[in-house]
């Protein structure tokens, strides 16, 4: 069995210019600024001390997990992780559920069984949770990109690790097993420089990660992941890619985890210049520039989307407040289906 | 990982039977009917493992012919990596499949621990999303294949919110406990004798036969002293209450499954006979025997005439050599033994 090695694609939309309309564009702007806000709005919460246990940043991220979020197709499945707030978020889970989850509420996705983003799970919304074992998700993507395959489906599955997970035995055999079956999944790397506090040169020898995965049969794209219309593109791409029948393929989106690796972290071990260097290359802000220099949005209208996530960042957190601690007699219920 | 040459020294056998007819089948056969049955009866159940597909059929041949019925769709042969392919086994289950997943070996089992013990087991319980597979796991020793092909790791599954765990003894339990394991819409361990393979034969029922879970069997009447056990020792049990015949009048309660453990027939039995003995092939030193000894203690105290007593494993690593394994194990003569201690206290 021999699969092709590029990503060429005959998909029209993708011939020249990708044809986003300006609403289109206008639309996945929203998408970013809510998932920053929304961030920023639960890092002051447990700043506030208001929060429960520990909650995960998502800054410099949002252009990956809303740019290959909105790639998807509604029948595709998605196995995100705790840095994808936006790909959550533009699947339709909504931002009360998700808050109320981080806050422990019984009106969470998981009741107040699993913390933050972990476990936020809805098959309604064609998204599989995560657990803490984050290579765990890049197996049960492939797994159901297999049951795409195992019923003649044209479906495809995609998943999402850090560096710290491609340094796993299972991500490399997941890309082994994915590329033998061909199966219809893509693999995203959010290479954000570091592990925790590990940098990547001690995690990894080279610089790629697509390396390994083409090393493994699977066919790469390296991205720039602060870029939210390459990692569109790419996502796309591959996604079309999984559904035709020409199997698994990965993106490398190279980024920068701006905050710690999560709320109790203050990455002291990041040096200032590495932050500074990509706080130039910030996702928003640089699509902000795009769209205004492209005359799709005016200073005013970016303004009106700040406000609206704001109100919405701050209506989730109301009703998750409000809402309800989960009842200690359900403790022992839902074990087994 | 994989024995790829030879069978581990096991005799082999013919392919299983063809239908699903019933009759006097080997414990073997009884595994290769129900998965049969299921198969036929559910396009959504198929079979995953190492070296299962082909003309080979599996190190122990428990899907030979399988993939000439099925094709290679449904008998998905897969590269070394269990914790990939169970891993797999769950994004599968999540999308309404069924599968089976084969461990060539249960001593394999350890290395998709994460996906089973963290991802299956908790799954519901987070999201509410079942993950109905199975995965068989050929377990046990006295077969004289060493510290990596003879373990018993039942406890650390029992161990585990959110796994079913079961073990049957007999033919008929083969088939019926793995039909029920693989409609059930939990992660159930199934773990299966590997020398009761081809040493056992027995009525076997036809066609859709599902014996439940969590159900244990009486599998000899006595009145003075309960042996509890599952698996292979159900067999040294019954040896050893034959031994005491017209000595010791010995019930022997199989337990079938291991979770949800059937409290109420290990109860009535130790109730009856005011004594009991547990016995398992796996490490004494917390396995499951504990915990029914536990549950005897809490229970039925008052009705005892005598301690509990336990048979299991040494804490070593099985060893190989047969005078050091079969030091290392129960057996008939141990449970006779331990039975007789019990009936003169």
């Amino acid at each position: 069995m021999t699969h092709a090695r590029t990503l060429e694609t005959n998909n029209d939309r993708l011939n020249g210019e990708l044809a986003l309309s300006g609403q289109e564009r206008r639309n996945l702007l929203y998408w970013m600024r809510l998932t920053r806000t929304l961030d920023d709005q639960l890092v002051a919460l447990w700043k506030q001390g208001r929060g429960v246990g520990g909650t995960f940043n998502q800054k410099g991220h949002e252009a990956i997990s809303v740019g290959t979020g909105a790639a998807l197709h509604p029948a595709d499945v998605v196995a995100p992780i705790h840095r994808d707030l936006g790909c959550y978020l533009i699947r339709g889970m909504t931002p009360r559920r998700i808050v109320a989850n981080q806050l422990g509420r019984v009106t969470g996705v998981t009741q107040g069984r699993d913390a933050n983003l972990h476990g936020c799970g809805d098959p309604a919304l064609g998204i599989i949770g995560f657990i803490s074992h984050i290579p765990q998700s890049v197996s049960t993507a492939l797994g159901a990109a297999m049951s795409f395959t195992y019923r003649g489906e044209k479906r495809a599955a995609m998943t999402y690790l850090g560096d710290g997970g491609t340094t796993t035995g299972v991500f490399h055999e997941v890309l082994n097993m994915a590329a033998v079956t061909a199966a219809p999944l893509v693999v995203v790397v959010e290479n954000n420089q570091y592990a925790y506090s590990t940098p990547l040169r001690q995690s990894m020898a080279g610089d790629n990660i697509a390396a390994r995965s083409e090393a493994l049969g699977v066919p790469a794209q390296i991205a720039d992941g602060n870029d939210l219309e390459e990692i569109y593109r790419c996502a796309v791409i591959a996604l079309d890619r999984a559904r035709a029948g020409g199997g698994p393929s990965l993106i490398e989106a190279k980024t920068m985890r701006m905050l710690g690796h999560a709320i109790h972290d203050g990455a002291e071990y990041v040096p200032p210049e590495l932050l500074a260097e990509w706080e130039a290359k910030d996702p928003i802000a640089r699509y902000e520039r795009k769209l205004l220099e492209a005359g799709i949005a005016d200073r005013a209208y970016l303004e009106a989307v700040a406000r609206n996530c704001r109100e919405v960042a701050d209506d989730a957190i109301r009703f998750a407040e409000a809402s309800d601690w989960p009842d200690p007699a359900t403790v022992q219920q839902g074990v087994f289906a | 990982m994989s024995d790829r040459d030879g069978n581990f020294g096991f005799a082999e056998s013919d392919a299983p039977a063809g239908g699903t007819a019933g009759g006097e089948m080997t414990y073997l056969e009884a595994i290769s009917d129900g998965l049969r049955t299921e198969m036929r009866r559910d396009p959504d159940v198929f079979v995953m493992g190492e070296d299962i597909g082909g003309d080979f059929g599996g190190a122990f041949k428990i899907t030979k012919g399988f993939e000439s019925e099925f094709g290679p769709r449904r008998v998905i042969n897969t590269p070394l990596c269990e914790q990939t392919f169970v891993g797999a086994a769950n994004g599968m289950a999540l999308m309404g499949l069924r599968p089976v997943v084969e461990m060539q070996f249960a001593d394999f089992i350890s290395t998709g621990f994460d996906a089973i013990v963290h991802y299956a087991a908790s799954n519901f319980y987070r999201w509410r999303a079942p993950i109905p597979w199975v995965i068989r796991a050929p377990s046990d020793g006295g077969i004289r294949s060493g510290p990596f092909h003879s373990t018993n790791p039942e406890a650390w599954f029992v161990h585990t919110p959110g796994l079913k765990v079961v073990a049957p003894a007999t033919p008929a339990d083969a088939k019926g406990l793995l039909i029920s394991a693989i409609r059930d819409d939990n992660p159930v361990i199934y773990f299966e004798a590997k020398n009761l393979y081809r040493s056992i034969r027995g009525p076997t029922p036809a066609g859709e036969y599902a014996v439940p879970l969590g159900s244990a069997r009486v599998a000899r009447e006595g009145t003075e002293a309960s042996v509890i056990a599952y698996g292979a020792q159900v067999h040294q049990a019954l040896t050893a209450a034959g031994e005491l015949d017209g000595e010791v009048s010995v019930e022997v309660v199989d337990l079938r499954t291991l979770k949800p453990l059937d409290t109420e027939t290990v109860l009535a039995s130790v109730r009856k006979t005011g004594r009991a003995l547990v016995v398992h092939s796996a490490t004494r030193l917390a396995g499951v025997g504990a915990e029914v000894a536990a549950l005897i203690a809490d229970e039925a105290f008052h009705y005892l005439d005598a301690p509990v007593e336990r048979l299991g494993g040494l804490d070593i690593p099985v060893p190989f050599s047969p005078p050091l394994e079969d030091a290392y194990r129960p057996d008939a003569a141990k449970i006779t033994a331990a039975l007789r201690r019990l009936a003169a206290f």
